[in-house]
């Protein structure tokens, strides 16, 4: 059945309610139940949580063959946890058929392939997807397709039990010996640990791994030990160096501050540039570029940030300190800077991934968000971006927050360049829609502005502002122009990747992609 | 081929960006920046044993690619060396709309490279005389024949000081206030402006220091320069917004052309706008100042 986007969805996936999107906004007013996790007791006084391994761990929660466990991914790509549990759960317990519900999954998890390979993981929840988990999923290799779902898609999903944990397991840069843990303090700092919040709340147990022990009581605890069943200390939680980079730095490549000035001037043209404005934007070099020239206009117009949101990074730090943006809230940190202020910094605070976009809660920031600066590995004339599959159609990418900001703000701007080497990035189609064109309002590239037409509004703030724009056909007949016409991808019928709309109905599918005959 | 248009002598030449001829990715699409003019060099950005792989790369980018409106000139290099010949080939085979001499000091150095041009224009089929010049003046003896420089050949439409080696030969350094290529610069406006030529500044090579450098952009629109060398796309906005002319200059340049037209229309020559006086002679200045406004995006009139 096709949907909004003109996408094929096969009936199969069409069962127990489950509807194709139908376009933003569609689920707004329906009422949702929420699914309550079934927990134990601990009513006798504790001493402590703290026990000797992960495997006592797992074994004191019951863990079984076909549970799900759910991890967070402040740790990004050097995170050691979800390779530690699953190797106990599956090489030292002997457990399988297990589904992972994780919220991003990278590189640093290559060796979960090997699982999916031996058919003992069977199952994939997950917002990001890369390295070779990612190939072995677009091979075909995992039993059930995977299911992909924006950040404010996965607590949505949580809640209404369309996911149900049976066991979280949180990473705790520290942990006091009853599970209050916090992602500062210790020697693998994250920052916020906004991810494992809705997880925590949500599973039947809980289990946090450390690798520094606090006194207790270790507060403001982001995950409470009140929803804790177990600690486990172990050496070492996760690589620092690929935690939180140095310092985010902003690009100096004029390619992108070219870009980047460009996006800042379509902010400045519309009516929602005014005091106490609110902005997002990624840490990609145009999008965290737009920061700098976004602060000269706002000097120019004398109008200060009212507040910013997202993966926050030093750049947006340093504005906050300067006093000219008024508070920071913050789902995840991308770098020391960020991850140094978080709770410290008067006005930089964190929040949940329910709280950030979930978009079936009563009072998410994005839906308050005025502007948001995304990237995209494709965009198609029809505004659809693909922020999940390469151009040979393999998963690897992660639509992460982008669904939920461009839904939910008044302007989302993406900014990319036309081509990247041989590839167009503004196309004709999308491999795979990942954010629907009905969200997207301004594309900003290296070749050109070009304006949603859905956005009449939009396109006479640019013109009153002489800033230039064309027809995304343009831009995509520009980059056809310059890298030559992409052949179609040939997919085998196998669906091994379920992409969610943020309102949980089916956006779009990955299939397993035919092997390249050369 | 790219059919480029027969390139106009006088243009607006506010950026010229100067980029190494021998990096597909950075002269691909150079025109995206806005720049007026792009400078492909061949000359000290291309080390000496590289100088043949910069002009395959040069001709192919001048064959395939589409500048638009962007002017394509080429900076050979100086006739002291053994690649100035090849280099002209290639540029005119390619259909560059000019070429800047290097180290030029004198009449003959433009007349020999004319000459040059004009042999290659007829050996590939080229419109001959379709091949700008310009002249980069580098030394002090480049200065002070600036003049008979200027005024050697038709094809020529504009002169250049280059910094470096002029300071070199001076025994100075960049100063904040250009005191130390003040007499040279306007020694050179002086010739050009004689000879009815463009006249263009010299890099300024401290990319961190934005506040030099417009200060220094300037001076240049004090003293008359027509437009600067650039070495970075970000050095483009602040100096097309420093040579941008006032809203009142605009209001009043479109004020004198409109009046002269209609009056001569009438046979009037001399009237007044606002109480000022306004002959023939004031039109070029207004006219040129309608398309510097129009090149800003601040004046939408057809007189110009």
């Amino acid at each position: 059945m096709k949907n909004a986007v003109g996408r094929d969805i096969p009936e199969f996936l069409l069962k127990d309610g489950r509807e194709v999107y139908q376009g933003k906004n569609y689920m707004d007013g329906k009422y949702l139940q929420k699914a309550a996790p079934r927990t134990r007791r601990y009513e006798k006084p504790q001493e402590s949580k703290i026990v000797d391994s992960i495997v006592d761990a797992l074994k004191q929660v019951g863990a079984k063959s076909g549970m799900t466990f759910s991890f967070h991914h402040h740790l990004r790509n050097g995170d050691f946890v979800v390779n530690m549990v699953m190797q106990a759960a599956i090489e030292e317990m002997g457990l399988d058929n297990i589904t992972i519900a994780a919220t991003s999954l990278g590189e640093a998890h290559d060796p979960v392939a090997q699982y999916i390979e031996d058919g003992k993981v069977v199952g994939i929840q997950t917002s990001g997807i890369r390295g070779k988990i990612g190939e072995v999923v677009s091979a075909g290799k995992l039993k059930t397709p995977a299911i992909i779902r924006s950040h404010g898609g996965r607590p949505r999903a949580i809640e209404a039990g369309e996911v149900h944990i049976d066991i979280a397991v949180v990473a705790a840069p520290t942990s006091d010996c009853v599970g209050n843990c916090r992602g500062i303090g210790g020697k693998s700092n994250c920052g916020s640990l906004g991810y494992a919040m809705t997880d925590a709340k949500y599973a039947d147990h809980v289990i946090v791994v450390t690798d520094c022990l606090v006194d207790f009581p270790n507060m403001p605890a982001s995950v409470e030990a009140i929803d804790v069943d177990a600690v486990v200390v172990v050496d070492s939680i996760g690589n620092p160096k690929k935690i939180a980079s140095a310092a985010a730095r902003i690009s100096q490549n004029p390619r992108d501050l070219m870009m980047a000035e460009n996006v800042a001037k379509v902010i400045a043209s519309t009516p929602y540039f005014k005091e106490g404005f609110s902005f997002q934007t990624g840490v990609g070099g145009p999008s965290l570029a737009a920061n700098l020239f976004l602060e000269k206009y706002m000097d120019e117009r004398g109008i200060k940030m009212g507040w910013a949101i997202g993966g926050i990074c030093g750049p947006m730090v340093e504005m906050l300190k300067k006093g000219k943006v008024g508070k920071v809230i913050d789902v995840q940190d991308f770098d020391l800077d960020a991850v140094n202020s978080i709770n410290q910094t008067p006005g930089h605070y964190e929040m949940s991934a329910s709280q950030y976009a979930n978009p079936a809660n009563k009072g998410a920031f994005v839906n308050k968000l005025d502007f948001v600066v995304l990237a995209a590995l494709e965009i198609d004339t029809g505004f659809n971006v693909n922020v999940l599959t390469g151009s040979d159609g393999v998963l690897r990418g992660a639509p992460g927050g982008h669904p939920d900001t461009a839904a939910g703000s008044k302007c989302c701007i993406i900014v990319t360049p036309l081509v990247r080497g041989r590839m167009a990035t503004v196309c004709k189609n999308v491999v795979t829609v990942t954010t629907p064109g009905d969200c997207v309002d301004v594309l900003v590239t290296d070749y050109g502005i070009a304006v949603n037409p859905l956005r009449p509004d939009l396109i006479k703030c640019l013109d009153d502002a002489g800033l230039p724009h064309v027809t995304i056909e343009s831009l995509q007949e520009k980059a056809y122009s310059l890298v030559g016409t992409p052949d179609d991808l040939e997919w085998e019928d196998k669906v091994v990747a379920v992409l969610e709309a943020r309102d949980g109905t089916i956006l779009d599918v990955v299939r397993k992609i035919k092997p390249l005959k050369l | 081929m790219i059919p480029r248009p027969k390139p106009e002598r006088f243009r607006l030449r506010r950026t010229m960006m100067f980029m190494n001829a021998q990096k597909p990715g950075l002269i691909k699409d150079a025109y995206i920046y806005g720049v007026d003019s792009i400078m492909l060099d061949l000359e000290d950005a291309v080390a000496e044993n590289q100088k043949d792989a910069a002009r395959f790369s040069l001709y192919h980018a001048l064959k395939t690619i589409d500048y638009g409106d962007t002017e394509v000139i080429v900076r050979i290099n100086g006739l002291d060396t053994p690649h100035w010949q090849e280099d002209i080939r290639v540029c005119v085979a390619g259909g560059a709309d000019g070429i800047r001499i290097a180290k030029c000091e004198s009449a003959q150095d433009v007349l020999t490279v004319e000459k040059a041009v004009e042999e290659a224009e007829k050996e590939f089929g080229v419109e001959v005389g379709r091949t700008l010049l310009m002249a980069a003046l580098e030394s002090p003896k480049g200065i002070l024949n600036a003049y008979e420089i200027c005024a050697a050949s038709p094809r020529m439409f504009g002169v250049a000081i280059s910094g470096g080696d002029f300071r070199k030969c001076m025994q100075t350094k960049p100063t904040a206030s250009g005191i130390d290529m003040v007499t040279a610069r306007g020694m050179m406006l002086i010739a050009a402006r004689a000879a009815g030529i463009q006249c263009f500044d010299t890099v300024f090579t401290d990319l961190d220091d934005m506040e030099g450098f417009i200060n220094e952009t300037k001076q240049n629109k004090e003293m008359g320069f027509d437009g600067k060398s650039l070495i970075n796309p970000k050095q483009i906005r602040p100096v097309h917004e420093i040579f941008a002319p006032t809203e009142k200059e605009v209001m009043q340049a479109e004020l004198m052309v409109r009046a002269f037209r209609e009056a001569a229309a009438q046979g009037i020559g001399v009237f007044t706008v606002n109480g000022k006086m306004v002959d023939v002679a004031f039109i070029p200045g207004a006219e040129r100042t309608l398309r510097l406004a129009k090149a800003c995006g601040m004046y939408e009139g057809d007189l110009v």
